[in-house]
């Protein structure tokens, strides 16, 4: 009978551990994004699938390049420069150029993350920095929106002819969009190619909350702060449901909702905290869409907020286990 | 139900490897019992080499916050030395050879009657027992019911055995739920509290079942949530009354004393039977077991004996604990015996490595929804990267209770609590510090 140990390793309790590790949370929004990506597929033609495949394999070299060069262990297994590769693209529009993607994964992750520390050390979301970079060159980001169902070519997009309305261009100018609510929720409408199908984000947020990598309290003080306002200061003398409906459903909030401000470097660890930068976020994402020059605010609304964490992160601090006024103590007794 | 307490997590329970393993004796030819078995001072041995002892002889005893150790086994005293101990350093150990007769001790007397006995005696007879809490602390168990006097209204008896892989409790409550109840009777003599509660994980069906048939009508049975840490007083305390133990209070701060449900078993032997404590129920398991089982183990029996009983290991063991998974005490010897806080012996396989080399935090802000004592664990880490004694000292390091929650959860495997460990001697060492300072003054 073996009762031999000759190689016992000594460590710290406990020596149990989840098996949801950060690679597994990060593949698990890979997974989430998967039913955007298929419909950005389906809408706009494979040039969405090869400009995502690019985009995450300009992320992760990036990311394996810059600690390689800087000495530092390698972190490309955990998952999280693929999914900013991911994010990347379905923030962009289906024409973009591949060099553009690729500086955008450049400044993504060696300036917005490696320069900070690399994972968890980041300010602001990287994919959305690198959306807000991508605006120095707005006649690719904004000016040429693809009506869904154009195909495009996969190697050298041309994009005479091809600017379509996007129902956020509407709303900008108080109009309800053309489009139906039907369209909308499905994505039957022009913009960036993960955003345009609502259907497809909710499913992969349910998967989320499903599998606990996201708690609901950041997407549902932020889209629940849009849709409150959005039915309290109606536009154009529109219906105030119908207004909230396409606010809800047009341009990035629900993919900012629930993809970018539940971003765990980026967003608020307290429960408090998490649902004052949710409503924060529901809040400024309505101003820039009613009085900014852009006609989104999704991203400017999240970059925002994202500098206020440290704050947010104060104002949720628990209460001290033992502080509170006893039931009834053996004390008084 | 009655309130829930904060946090927690669910970890895999392994339970099914060892639970139907009934309890059986085992017999090691030598024991190592420590001196130290318990918070509070060592024992003074009170026996030399070459000495002939019998079972339940009492071989250590001292003054202040300490109980004696009794002889677990008959026969002879080969050795008072140091000797590796469960808690990782060398401590005063009396080795002695099993003569295997297990002669009884001739100051054990059976008693019939405990009824006019009173508090005080039977306080005292708890305190020669050598009795301890036997859940894993080991906080001396009748100074704990003689500063709770008074000042208890509700008696907590725990079952809960919330630990991942240990089942010596469950069996325990399957086996001898008479005995249990007969100790909670003495206890709730003793201490006069309104309320008596036992609670027990729901997943132990058996052992609940097994319990409400002994348990008489005043006191009441809990089916608690199955959730770690359930069975750490301040939780169960939150969880059975709804008060929570202020910080560095003791629970008769809020009214309640807990008991394990072995140490009330430990409390029957000794009115009832004249026993001390010198034999406990350990589960030895984990993948690495041949074959996991519960054994009634004399105190001091060396783990390669248990392991041995066990079948030996199926594999090359990774760890071995003293205890379960979240709060174990990882062991680098085979030699150290078995003490009186002692649950169980897991041993991991290599399969059970999930170390990380250079774990980063993502700040998924997991470890501050799971913490039962409300701290924030990822920026008391952050505090102690930076020696930052000060925002330690205001996150609240010291009411860490160690549970491993924070640690469990967290993704990227960063090793909390062992940083937390560090936080609090830094801190302590720094009060001292103030203190001599002041002193000098």
């Amino acid at each position: 009978m073996n009762i031999e140990a000759t190689h016992l390793t000594v460590s710290s309790s406990p020596h149990a551990h989840t098996k949801n590790t950060t690679a597994v949370i990060m593949r698990d929004v890979c997974i989430a994004l998967l039913p955007a990506l298929i419909a950005a597929i389906y809408f706009f033609g494979w040039r969405a699938l090869t400009l995502t495949m690019v985009s995450v394999a300009g992320c992760v070299f990036f990311e394996w390049g810059y600690r390689r060069l800087m000495k530092k262990d390698c972190t490309v297994g955990d998952f999280s420069a693929v999914v900013t590769g991911m994010l990347i693209a379905l923030v962009c529009p289906v024409s973009l150029p591949y060099w553009t993607i690729l500086i955008a994964d450049l400044f993504a992750i060696v300036l917005v993350k490696q320069l900070f520390g690399g994972i968890g050390m980041n300010i602001v979301n990287p994919a959305l920095a690198a959306r807000a970079f991508l605006f120095s060159w707005p006649s690719l980001m904004s000016g040429s929106w693809v009506a869904p169902g154009t195909r495009i070519s996969v190697f050298s997009p041309s994009l005479d002819g091809l600017t379509a309305a996007t129902p956020l261009g509407s709303l900008a100018e108080n109009a309800l969009p053309p489009e139906s609510l039907l369209d909308l929720f499905l994505g039957r409408v022009g913009g960036s190619m993960g955003e345009v199908s609502a259907a497809a984000l909710l499913l992969g947020g349910a998967y989320l909350l499903i599998r606990k990598v996201i708690s609901p309290r950041i997407p549902l003080a932020y889209l629940g702060t849009v849709a409150v306002l959005a039915v309290l200061f109606p536009r154009g003398g529109n219906d105030c449901f119908d207004w909230m409906l396409y606010q809800l459903l047009s341009g990035g909030v629900l993919i900012g909702a629930i993809f970018m401000a539940t971003d765990y470097a980026t967003s608020p660890v307290t429960y408090a905290g998490q649902i004052v930068y949710g409503v924060g976020c529901g809040v400024l994402t309505i101003l820039f869409r009613y009085f900014g020059s852009y006609v989104e605010g999704v991203t400017y609304a999240i970059l925002i907020m994202n500098c206020c964490v440290g704050f947010f992160d104060k104002l949720g601090i628990p209460r001290r286990f033992g502080l509170v006024k006893q039931k009834k103590g053996g004390a008084e007794k | 139900m009655a309130p829930f307490f904060f946090g927690g997590v669910h970890p895999r329970g392994y339970k099914e490897l060892s639970c139907e393993a009934p309890i059986l004796p085992i017999k090691p030819k030598i024991v190592s019992i420590a001196m130290s078995q318990h918070i509070g001072r060592p024992c003074a041995p009170l026996v030399s080499v070459g000495d002939i002892v019998t079972v339940g002889q009492k071989i250590g005893d001292g003054d202040g916050l300490c109980v004696p150790v009794h002889a677990s086994v008959s026969g002879k005293v080969i050795a008072v030395e140091p000797r590796p101990t469960p808690s990782g350093t060398e401590g005063l150990c009396v080795v002695i050879e099993n003569d295997m007769q297990d002669t009884l001790c001739p100051d054990i007397h059976k008693r019939d009657s405990v009824a006019e006995l009173t508090p005080e005696e039977l306080t005292a007879i708890i305190r020669e027992a050598g009795i301890t809490g036997m859940g894993g602390a080991g906080f001396p168990t009748s100074v704990k019911i003689s500063s709770g006097m008074g000042k208890v209204d509700t008696v907590i008896v725990n079952g809960a055995e919330c630990e991942p892989y240990i089942t010596s409790d469950d069996r325990l409550m399957r086996e001898a739920p008479e005995k249990i109840a007969g100790g909670i009777r003495i206890i709730q003599k003793i201490l006069q509290p309104e309320r008596t509660a036992l609670g027990i994980e729901k997943n132990k069906g058996k052992a609940i079942a097994s319990m409400r048939a002994a348990l008489p009508e005043d006191m009441e049975l809990l089916e608690l949530r199955v959730r770690y840490p359930q069975g750490a007083e301040k939780q169960l305390i939150q969880t059975v009354t709804g008060r929570q133990v202020p910080p560095g209070g003791l629970p008769a701060a809020v009214g309640c004393a807990v008991f394990n449900v072995a140490t009330c078993k430990a409390v029957y032997d000794a009115v009832y039977e004249g026993m001390p404590l010198v034999r406990r129920a350990v589960t030895v398991t984990g993948k690495a077991i041949a074959r996991p089982s519960n054994f009634l183990a004399p105190i001091g029996t060396p783990y390669a004996d248990l392991i041995e009983a066990a079948g030996g290991f199926a594999c090359e063991p990774y760890k071995i604990l003293c205890g379960g998974p979240m709060m174990g005490i990882a062991q680098h010897s085979l030699d150290c015996g078995t003490i009186k806080g002692n649950n169980a012996l897991t041993c991991f396989a290599q399969e059970d490595n999930h170390e990380v080399e250079t774990p980063h935090c993502i700040r998924c802000g997991k470890c501050v929804g799971v913490c039962p004592m409300r701290l924030m664990p990822l920026q008391l880490n952050k505090a102690v990267q930076r020696s930052d004694l000060a925002a330690l000292d205001k996150g609240n390091v010291m009411d860490c209770i160690e549970c491993g929650s924070c640690a469990y959860i967290c993704p990227a495997g960063i090793p909390l609590v062992q940083s937390f460990r560090t936080a609090k001697k830094l801190l302590r060492d720094e009060q001292a510090k103030q203190k001599a300072k002041e002193a000098v003054k």
